[in-house]
């Protein structure tokens, strides 16, 4: 085991401090010497390492240090620690830990204008990839031949089918609760048999297929963006570009199809699943029979609900798609970027599903689909 | 000594710093190493051969414990280090330090930050305006200029990453340096740069150096021994002179293909 060190001071006739130094001058035998040797108010003359055992670069950097900062001499120093000591001594220069930090008026400034940008520039950015996916579909269109049905229905699977059981049981809960909150509600007004209209409604209108969305962009919005992204990164997309094959036409597309294509199949399976939620609730809470409760949906759900969710539907899908896959061709450097970008993907997807669903609200009671 | 057969023998042998002895490894049926031995010895470096998919980078995981063998025994610096726990080989685990391939620098820390993450977990109490003056001293001192401290591992090219690399391994100045091909990646000046601070660092500090490699060049200039891998053991450890001597294929391929003829005349013009 190690000695831990120490040093004694000796004070000569003429009034020259020597600091004896005893013990092994290492890390783990270091302690609080550092401290002590700093907070040690006279200068010393000389440092005399003669008494130490093993010397390491920390012990002979605090030696180093203490000399220097001391203008003293370094004496009795065998091969080795003069060695590490000549080793330490060069490679003391200035430097810092951190960067230096900016004036936080300027940094605050700076990142307000670069996220700015960075907003226009992605903005600019999905659009001119949504126009360069538009051209790559009506290639396809002109040559059918060139269309990748395996990979378009391997996307079908993976974006629509495989997310069949999610999607019921996020649907099948959230009519459960619409249902149980309507009913708790309008009790109060002894107006309990609305909760249909509200369950019928809310989900063909709005909830199943938003909900959906939301998923589906969690689900294969971040998986497109992390694919795309990784064959980025091993320079499959590069190789591809060498051989010929479109980017946008073998990756881009499949996807966009499969998610334009996938979304308003799922969204009518969520809105199904939750008015069955619902009507669960409505049979089990208020008494409504399942018989009824059905009759009652065709009668106050007028069928432009309906239209109004398959409207949205593709649109989503859409920009699911193209946010994935954007973010996905923007990777580059490491890994790290991948996380970012698929991050990045996920909350533009969302945000902007949200978004439009605004939008198409307004216009649709614009046109008096109410 | 069973299968290995070490040829040089070194009358002041001190004991080995690294024993291995019976190492098996396997992956479900793919079977890497098999009653493997090998020993490094006190303040060589030791350079670690062998074709792709030999082991060589599972055997440096074997030794430091990243890597669970199904059978056999490592001990480093004289002690059994296989099946203990991370407590009870923390004394043992301060005394190496280890880069990896790509350097496996903490990417959210600067350069100086990763240096000092190790000091920290394993001295605790160190003061902190001392260690980070350990930190800056030994970002200099593994050949990185001294604007290469504050910066984030993403702003640096992949020789001085490598460089940011050693300082973190020898933050805790260890007496056992394991490096995992450290000059793959490199150009020919900066992997040559590399030799010359591996074997400065070796010379300077007292370093034990384990060293995997693929490059020829490395073997010449700085490798005191080299074991070579092959069929699952390790089939020979010795100077290069004297693996030139051994009948092997696989081994007078390596050394006296057109790339181990350039490497070796390379090193006898230099010297």
């Amino acid at each position: 085991m190690s000695i831990p060190s120490d040093f004694v001071e000796e004070t000569a006739e003429d009034g020259a401090v020597t600091l004896h130094f005893s013990g092994d001058l290492s890390i783990a035998s270091i302690g609080d010497l550092p401290e002590r040797l700093r907070d040690f108010a006279s200068q010393a003359k000389r440092l005399d390492i003669s008494g130490t055992g093993y010397v390491d670069t920390v012990g002979a950097w605090l030696i180093h240090r203490t000399a220097r900062d001391m203008e003293a001499e370094i004496v009795g120093a065998d091969d080795d620690a003069e060695r590490l000591i000549a080793a330490v001594a060069g490679a003391d220069q200035a430097t810092e830990i951190r960067p230096d930090a900016l004036n936080p008026v300027v940094r605050v400034l700076g990142e307000i204008g670069e996220s700015t940008a960075l907003a226009f520039t992605t903005l600019t950015g999905l659009i001119g990839f949504f126009g360069a996916i538009m051209v790559g579909f009506f290639r396809l269109v002109r040559h059918p031949g060139q269309i990748r049905w395996n990979a378009v229905i391997q996307r079908f699977d993976v974006v629509g089918v495989r997310a069949l059981g999610i999607v019921g049981l996020m649907s099948f809960l959230i009519g459960l609760v619409i249902a149980q909150q309507g009913a708790v509600q309008l009790r109060q007004f002894g107006a309990e048999v609305f909760t249909v209209n509200l369950v019928g409604r809310l989900t063909l209108r709005e909830l199943g297929v938003l909900m959906t969305a939301i998923m589906v962009a969690g689900r294969s919005g971040s998986a497109f963006a992390a694919q795309i992204g990784t064959m980025k990164l091993t320079e499959e997309i590069d190789a591809m570009r060498t051989i010929g094959v479109s980017p946008i036409e073998a990756l881009v597309l499949p996807r966009f199809l499969a998610a334009v294509i996938m979304l308003p199949l799922l969204g009518f399976y969520a809105s199904v699943v939750a008015i069955i939620g619902g009507g669960l609730l409505s049979w089990v809470e208020l008494d409504i029979p399942p018989a009824t409760f059905f009759a009652r949906i065709r009668e106050v759900v007028p069928l432009t609900d309906v239209y109004v969710g398959l409207v949205k539907a593709p649109v989503f899908g859409a920009i699911i798609a193209i946010t994935g896959c954007y973010q996905g061709m923007q990777v580059k450097g490491n890994a790290e970027d991948v996380g970012k970008r698929t991050t990045a993907a996920v909350v533009q997807a969302i945000f902007l599903v949200i978004v439009l669903d605004a939008f198409f609200a307004v216009f649709f009671s614009w046109i008096g689909w109410n | 000594m069973s299968a290995s057969q070490t040829i040089a023998y070194n009358p002041d042998y001190d004991g080995p710093i690294i024993s291995v002895r019976g190492l098996r490894n396997s992956f479900g049926e793919q079977v890497v190493h098999d009653n493997l031995d090998l020993d490094v010895r006190r303040g060589e470096i030791i350079g670690v051969v062998g074709g792709s998919g030999t082991g060589k980078s599972v055997l440096m995981r074997s030794i430091i414990g990243l890597q669970m063998p199904n059978e056999g025994e490592v001990e480093v610096f004289g002690q059994h280090i296989l099946g203990k726990s991370d407590a009870e080989t923390i004394e043992i685990r301060k005394r190496w330090g280890v880069l990896f391939q790509g350097g496996a620098l903490f990417s959210t820390l600067t350069v100086a930050e990763n240096v000092m993450v190790p000091i920290r977990e394993f001295y605790p109490d160190m003061d902190r305006e001392f260690r980070r003056e350990v930190a800056k001293y030994k970002v200099c001192l593994s050949g990185l200029p001294p604007d290469a401290a504050p910066k984030y591992p993403s702003q640096l090219s992949g020789g001085m990453r490598k460089r940011a690399g050693i300082a973190r391994a020898l933050a805790l100045d260890p007496e056992l340096l394991f490096l995992d091909e450290p000059t793959a990646g490199l150009d020919p000046i900066g992997a040559a740069a590399f030799d010359n601070l591996t074997k400065e660092l070796q010379q300077t500090l007292g370093l034990t150096v384990f060293l995997i490699t693929h490059d020829l060049d490395t073997l010449h200039a700085i490798c005191d021994r080299v074991a070579v891998l092959a069929d699952q053991q390790v089939i020979a450890v010795g100077t290069i002179d004297e693996l030139l001597a051994l009948d092997h294929p696989w081994i007078q391929e390596y050394f006296n293909g057109p790339r181990g003829r350039m490497a070796s005349s390379g090193k006898k013009m230099l010297g």
